[in-house]
């Protein structure tokens, strides 16, 4: 593994980055945020058609472009730093992985061709309690009727769970833990937009009650897909929080050049020039854990789990601490609505939690590092 | 850490590892690992080592043939480290002349001084010591005062250099003097050779906080050298001197980083057995994430160099990083060790973590401490403006 990207990588991200530019500017961010869809229909559209995103990392026979992780992830980092109001971690990095990792050709043929072509929006409904990203905290039931499997119970904190087509679920069946595949206009299925923290990214909660599902690959195969739809995610997440956190290192080292107080600019003390170059340090060792884990992913190691838990971790802290520090180098404006930095500040919160929080990334593994017996968990 | 080998590059990566093996035996395989950059442990053991590689053109790699390198390809010379460390050698005693001044000389250097002392460092017959740092001149670098005169063919030194690494067992010194009293801060300074053993350098050894002498004070009393040992032109040295301290370490990075990794697995390992390590998880996972980061920052950097493009950010950042966490490591391992870490043997004898533990300290310090790196972050990498400095017009 040489950490270093290809020229079409470079190209890529150049692309991406002015896509972006155009269409995820600070206004519109704000516009998008302050809408119930969230998202702009219109720039997902040329998302998918123009520049192929939504089936970056979907093989050519399922109609994606056949690239891999690396070149997700670079798509991942310039998101974060542009805070795209879009559904593309829950289509992309849940829904989508889930159907690549599953056993079930059938499915992935049915559904995976509308999520690569950006026609579908896909999500992924799993956590039931606040915290609870392991297979124990899977509850919601799962019961074979006469006419096929239905699905009762409740799911919490399902991203962009208010639009979404298709919605993978993981439920409990009686043979263990199953990976499903609900309709979004399903009977019995009742969504609740939910108001975010950060409004960038939208929540719903979702109620089950006798739903009919598609059950994908064997009833009890679901976790081990999950698992790995889990680590993956939270490898592609990272990437977005590096770019998030780039972009607030910016953002302050930008106003400390030009804002003046007692006669010099602010960026020339060094209680705020040090503030500056310790949150650039942490950018590049988050980088370095996000690339470790797209790295692992592109090569799907056996480290792939360590380099997840090690990635979410590593750049949830970073983000979250780098983006409050942004607001503290701001001052009074940096409080402000108007001001970005608390769009920053708050995606990095949301992403904090979403899929796992540095304290239980840590518990994984230090159960990994055979430090001690995670309970509940598995090493 | 692992490291990708091209094919092309693997018989020359065989070639190193057949001669580890058959080498690296007897005395050699008893001291493993032995030494560190300014840790002078079993001095002469290493000077016998340095010898054979000498004999074996492992020094000096990438140097032109003419001067006793092989011209070999970074990504060669990475290979060759790699190996290297991986096979736990003996630490190089001639850091200073292989990695540090004769980099510096084949940038600057005429074809007559390169001649002159390129081939001696690479036969591991002359040792070099920097003389940058004076008393009252460490982080302000460009305050140095030491004077150098012309005085018919010679130049005339006085002054007083400190904390020279290994000075005691220095053959030459590439000494920053003041040339132009009257030119401004960084303008009047020139890189002078000066020949170490002569009447006019006295060279004290200074105890560290291990209680070994790992560095030195130099005191020069008009002392001589020829006019014609200055690198670059006059009045260039600081030019020079940053290029010395600024050449790309990518080969050195990579003995770091495995022994950061052998510590790291060490402490682990500590903790697994201790029941010490209660409280101690989240840290230790910690330690072991900064030591994973250090391995993907130094490849990310390596990879850019072999590529041949400008490294990114992180090479700024990473020293500091580094430098910090390898402190936090060798902290945690100290309180694994808890009660045991409080006794040494008869005569001072430290033990290896205790070793590591004290000569991390001098990690924030040398090299540009902390601090230092935080403004050059800031100002080179982030574009801060510089402070205001006080008289700056005046010199
Ligand atoms: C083990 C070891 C080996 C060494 N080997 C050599 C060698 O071979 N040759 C050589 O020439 N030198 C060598 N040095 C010297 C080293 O380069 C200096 O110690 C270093 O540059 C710091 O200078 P100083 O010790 O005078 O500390 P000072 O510069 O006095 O610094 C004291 C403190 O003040 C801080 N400080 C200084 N300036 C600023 C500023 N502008 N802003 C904020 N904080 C500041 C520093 O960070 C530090 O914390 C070695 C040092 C050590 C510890």
């Amino acid at each position: 593994m040489d950490f270093l990207f290809t020229d079409e990588q470079l190209e890529l991200r150049a692309t991406v980055r002015d896509f972006l530019a155009g269409k995820s500017a600070e206004e519109t961010v704000r516009r998008l945020m302050a809408t119930e869809a969230g998202y702009d229909p219109r720039v997902w559209r040329q998302m998918s058609d123009q520049l192929g995103l939504t089936g970056l990392a979907v093989p050519e026979e399922y109609g994606g472009a056949g690239f891999g992780y690396v070149e997700l992830g670079i798509v991942f980092e310039e998101m974060g730093r542009a805070l795209l109001c879009a559904p593309y971690l829950s289509t992309v990095a849940l829904a989508t992985e889930a159907l690549l990792r599953c056993a079930d050709e059938a499915a992935r043929r049915d559904l995976l061709p509308g999520l690569a072509a950006g026609r579908t929006i896909g999500t992924l409904a799993l956590l039931e309690k606040p915290g609870r990203w392991d297979e124990a905290g899977v509850q919601t039931r799962a019961s074979r009727t006469a006419a096929g499997w239905v699905l009762d119970g409740a799911k919490r904190h399902v991203q962009d769970g208010h639009i979404a087509d298709l919605i993978m679920v993981g439920a409990r069946t009686p043979a263990g833990v199953g990976l499903f595949a609900v309709d979004g206009a399903a009977p019995g299925l009742t969504r609740t937009s939910v108001p975010t923290l950060d409004q960038t990214r939208k929540q719903a909660n979702l109620e089950f009650a006798g739903t009919p599902a598609r059950l994908i690959g064997d009833d009890a195969d679901g976790w081990r897909v999950l698992r790995r739809v889990l680590d993956t995610a939270a490898v592609l997440l990272a990437a977005e929080q590096v770019g998030g956190a780039f972009r607030a290192v910016e953002m302050a080292a930008g106003y400390a050049r030009v804002r003046v107080q007692f006669g010099r600019p602010i960026g020339s003390f060094q209680a705020i020039k040090h503030l500056c170059a310790d949150m650039l340090t942490e950018a590049e060792a988050a980088r370095s854990a996000a690339y470790y884990g797209l790295w692992e992913l592109a090569a799907d190691s056996d480290d792939v789990p360590l380099a997840a838990s090690l990635a979410k971790a590593c750049c949830s802290q970073a983000y979250s601490r780098i983006a409050g520090d942004a607001i503290q180098v701001h001052g009074g404006i940096g409080f402000t609505w108007e001001h970005p930095a608390h769009l920053y500040f708050k995606r990095a919160k949301a992403c904090e939690a979403m899929l796992g929080t540095p304290g239980y990334h840590r518990d994984l593994l230090a159960a990994r590092l055979g430090l001690r017996s995670a309970r509940g968990m598995e090493a | 850490m692992d490291i990708e080998i091209r094919p092309e590059d693997q018989p020359f990566a065989d070639e190193v590892q057949r001669w580890l093996d058959e080498h690296l035996v007897g005395e050699f395989a008893e001291h493993r690992g032995v030494g560190g950059p300014d840790d002078p442990a079993a001095w002469e053991l290493r000077l016998r080592w340095e010898k054979k590689l000498s004999a074996g053109r492992w020094l000096g790699l990438t140097w032109p043939p003419e001067y006793g390198g092989r011209g070999a390809t970074l990504s060669q010379a990475i290979i060759f480290e790699y190996l290297y460390a991986r096979a736990q050698a003996p630490y190089r005693l001639g850091v200073q002349g292989q990695d540090l001044f004769g980099p510096t000389l084949l940038m600057f250097g005429t074809p007559g001084q390169k001649a002159r002392f390129l081939p001696k460092i690479l036969a591991a017959e002359e040792f070099w010591g920097q003389g940058f740092s004076e008393p009252d001149a460490g982080s302000d670098l460009a305050s140095v005062r030491t004077r150098a005169r012309l005085d018919g063919d010679d130049w005339m030194i006085d002054g007083q250099k400190i904390w020279m690494t290994f000075g005691t067992s220095a053959d030459w010194l590439y000494v920053l003097c003041r040339t132009d009293p009257r030119a401004a801060r960084h303008r009047g300074l020139s890189l002078l050779i000066v020949p170490a053993r002569q009447p006019g350098v006295e060279i004290r050894p200074v105890t560290n906080m291990l209680g070994d002498g790992g560095f030195c004070e130099v005191f020069f009393t008009a002392a001589r050298t020829r006019a014609d040992l200055v690198v670059g032109a006059p009045g260039d040295g600081w030019k020079v001197a940053m290029a010395a301290l600024g050449v790309e370490r990518g080969t050195l990075l990579i003995p770091q980083q495995l022994g950061f990794e052998r510590e790291a697995e060490h402490v682990l390992e500590l903790a697994r057995g201790r029941a010490g390590a209660t409280g101690l998880s989240h840290r230790l996972v910690d330690a072991w994430i900064a030591v994973r980061l250090m391995r993907v920052t130094t490849l990310r950097t390596i990879g850019e160099l072999v590529a041949g493009r400008e490294p990114g950010a992180q090479a700024a950042t990473s020293k500091l990083y580094a430098s910090v966490q390898h402190q936090r490591l060798l902290e945690l391992a100290t309180e694994l060790l808890a009660d045991d870490m409080t006794v040494t043997g008869g005569g001072y004898a430290l033990k290896a973590l205790q070793r590591a533990f004290l000569l991390s300290r001098a990690e924030t310090i040398y090299g540009g401490s902390s601090q230092i790196q935080r403004n050059i972050i800031g100002e080179r990498v982030l574009g801060l403006p510089r402070e205001p400095r006080p008289g700056s017009t005046g010199g």
